[in-house]
């Protein structure tokens, strides 16, 4: 339990997706302008990871991992070199799943999120996550854990940014620097924030 | 433009022909590239903790084969009773793959480094000169700051005195933690003893500067404004070193070698 | 587009139209590692011949493509590429594949390669579309070896390795500044960078922020 909590503390605040790894940047920047959109789209990330990162996880251990075929008879074939394209296929195909599944029995949440699941297929943050989980050997439940911590520590990110952007409307910025160049300064400097993280441990 | 049911599951299928070969081939075709890459890196971090290679010296591939064949012996042993394990290949044993699969390894007793299982089996080395034996490498890893530290640490034949240490891998601060790369830190390790005299792991890094060898011989000076790194280090050195660690090994090797 | 010159689908994408100071594409898989040149070098070259090959593979089939499966099609041949380019690398320059960890995989999912595969080589012939692929992996190629030569030479002192100014530790004078190495300053870097650019550039100074296309395309169903 112990070790669980003191991997997802690391996965939301430690090791940042969006601000020690830059992963998910591009959907990071483009809906930070309102903390609204913002938290639906944190939100969807964090559902489709604690998804898609254990999913995979089973994918990985059951085909991917040398050795792994073994219990269809084929001890020896190391298919490692398929786990690219096993991971976005699996995260591909999750993606429309889920959003045809919200579609049918849940259309108040297909609501919030709908519009920003196809969004996330090509997020970074998910496959990223994913080829951690692979790197690092995770079992199931880390896997689990660490899916839905990094998915948290994307949305709280993405949700502070917005905060700040919202508020920095009202400031007078130089004018080359405005929009993207204040943007990337200031998340710069919220990473920096992040780092005080750095050594914690449960 | 539109396109019958049957031209799109063809295209489909001959897409993940046409792109199956093209993976699989060069996968196939650069595998054993791959694989002599990956022993070479081992072989390269070995030679340089042994100090037969410089720090980040490049050596053309067949001087580092010739030179770790020539001057290093691989061992596997079994961690709990440091004896041989003859059974093992030792150029193909992984010994963080072995650490992690339940089947050979088990967890281990609570310690400052968070290493949380071990392997049954362990690859050492032994340094090797005319005929000599010269060193011991041992293995070590344990929890720094930001992330788990990977490295060497390399006895003398006396497996007292400390010959060298080296991390391989590791996630410290540049310029803080990440200064046990520099081989000025690196160069204040040779020639401390690990143990004391009863034998205990007594090696650590200090906060501050540690004093000449003769003096302070157990301590290393410590890393600036890197607090948790230092201990992350003394915790892992001992742990390895310790009865937990390769301390079973070490014993048989001083019952063998009469030291 | 189909009057596209070779020379403008090559120096627009440098200077005029680049990826990442204007359409903000594709930093997400690489500013991890740019703390060293020569990993970041690599990378370029990775995600420069992923781009040009897509790009030329996918115009090749731009009219045998079905519409509803062209995106899957795409991922698809996008993803083999990588996964060649990630077999190469670890055969020929191991160290730097080492280094590169998971980022070479996440190039299947770097906005340049998907945005231009369809944006650009869905309507134009291949040859055209392998210089719009190569340009636009070097505009790329550009900030981001721009940012690690600031974050090597700053951090550690070096240019690709070899020692410029000598630092502290070596014995030298050059006190290195570790933050240049940590996450924060590449977000520094890029920001001061987009702010050159447009200080040159008046016209590309934006007043309202210009990458809600992106959310907008996805809207229309374009990004599935």
């Amino acid at each position: 339990m112990e070790h669980y909590l003191s991997l997802a503390t690391k996965a939301i605040f430690v090791e940042n997706m969006a601000l020690a790894f830059f992963l998910g940047m591009c959907s990071f920047l483009a809906v930070s302008k309102k903390v609204e959109t913002a938290m639906g789209l944190g939100f969807a990330v964090v559902f489709v990871l604690g998804i898609t990162c254990p999913l995979n996880q089973l994918l990985v251990d059951a085909l991917l991992e040398p050795g792994a075929l073994a219990w269809a008879g084929y001890p020896d074939v190391n298919v490692s070199f398929l786990s690219y394209l096993t991971l976005i296929g699996t995260i591909a195909a999750a993606v429309q799943i889920v959003e045809m599944v919200l579609d049918r029995y849940s259309p108040e949440l297909y609501n919030a999120l709908g519009v920003f699941l196809p969004l996330i297929a090509v997020n970074c943050a998910i496959l990223g996550a994913s080829l951690f989980m692979q790197e690092r050997d995770y079992t199931l439940g880390e896997a689990t854990v660490f899916g839905a911590g990094s998915g948290i520590g994307w949305l709280l990110a993405v949700v502070a940014l917005a905060a700040i952007r919202e508020k920095m409307r009202y400031s007078n910025v130089p004018g080359p620097l405005r929009g993207l160049g204040i943007t990337f300064i200031t998340v710069g400097l919220m990473s920096v924030g992040f780092m005080a993280f750095a050594g914690i441990q449960l | 433009m539109q396109h019958s049911s049957g031209y799109i599951v063809g295209f489909a299928v001959a897409i993940c022909l046409v792109c199956a070969l093209v993976v699989a081939g060069s996968a196939v075709g650069l595998k054993d590239r791959q694989d002599a890459n990956i022993l070479l890196d081992r072989q390269k971090k070995v030679l340089t903790v042994a100090g037969l290679m410089k720090d980040g010296a490049s050596l053309p591939r067949e001087e580092i084969v010739e030179t770790f064949e020539s001057s290093i012996l691989q061992k596997v042993i079994d961690l709990k009773t440091g004896t041989l394990n003859a059974e093992i290949d030792a150029s193909g044993f992984d010994q963080q793959k072995a650490a992690k699969n339940p089947e050979t390894s088990f967890v281990a007793p609570d310690n400052l480094s968070k290493v949380r299982r071990l392997p049954n089996n362990a690859l050492v080395f032994d340094v090797i000169e005319d005929g000599k034996l010269k060193a011991l490498i041992l293995p070590i890893e344990g929890y720094g700051l930001w992330g788990t530290l990977y490295g060497y640490i390399a006895l003398a034949p006396d497996a007292r005195t400390i010959v060298g240490i080296t991390f391989y891998s590791h996630k410290e601060t540049p310029g803080l933690g990440g200064e046990v790369d520099n081989p000025r830190w690196k160069a204040r390790w040779p020639g401390r003893l690990a143990f004391d005299d009863r034998g205990k792991p007594a090696i650590g890094v200090k906060k501050g500067l540690a004093g000449s060898i003769a003096d302070d011989p157990y301590n290393v000076d410590g890393l600036s404004g890197a607090t948790i790194t230092s201990r992350g280090v003394t915790a892992l050195v001992r742990f390895w070193l310790g009865e937990n660690g390769f301390g079973p090994y070490l014993a048989s090797y001083r019952a063998k070698a009469g030291v | 587009m189909a009057d596209v010159t070779n020379r403008e689908a090559l120096i627009d994408p440098l200077f005029n139209n680049n990826p990442i100071a204007l359409q903000v594409l594709g930093i997400c898989s690489a500013l991890a590692v740019t703390t060293k040149m020569s990993t970041a070098l690599v990378m370029c070259a990775a995600v420069t011949a992923v781009t040009a090959l897509s790009n030329v593979s996918i115009s090749l089939l731009r009219n045998r493509i079905p519409n509803s499966i062209r995106i899957i099609v795409q991922l698809t041949i996008i993803a083999s590429l990588v996964i060649v380019t990630d077999q190469v690398l670890k055969a020929f320059v191991y160290d730097i594949a080492k280094d590169l960890s998971v980022f070479v995989g996440l190039i299947i999912t770097n906005c340049i390669v998907m945005g231009r595969a369809e944006a650009f080589a869905m309507q134009n012939r291949p040859g055209i579309s392998f210089i719009d692929g190569l340009a636009n992996g070097l505009g790329y190629s550009v900030v981001l070896m721009a940012v690690a030569f600031f974050r090597e030479l700053i951090g550690s002192g070096s240019v690709f390795g070899v020692t410029i100014l000598q630092t502290v530790n070596q014995g030298g004078w050059y006190v290195p500044n570790g933050l240049m190495l940590l996450a924060p300053a590449a977000f520094f870097l890029i920001g001061c960078f987009i702010w050159a650019v447009r200080t040159w550039k008046p016209e590309q100074i934006e007043e309202e922020f210009h990458i809600g296309a992106l959310l907008k395309l996805s809207n229309e169903g374009h990004l599935r």
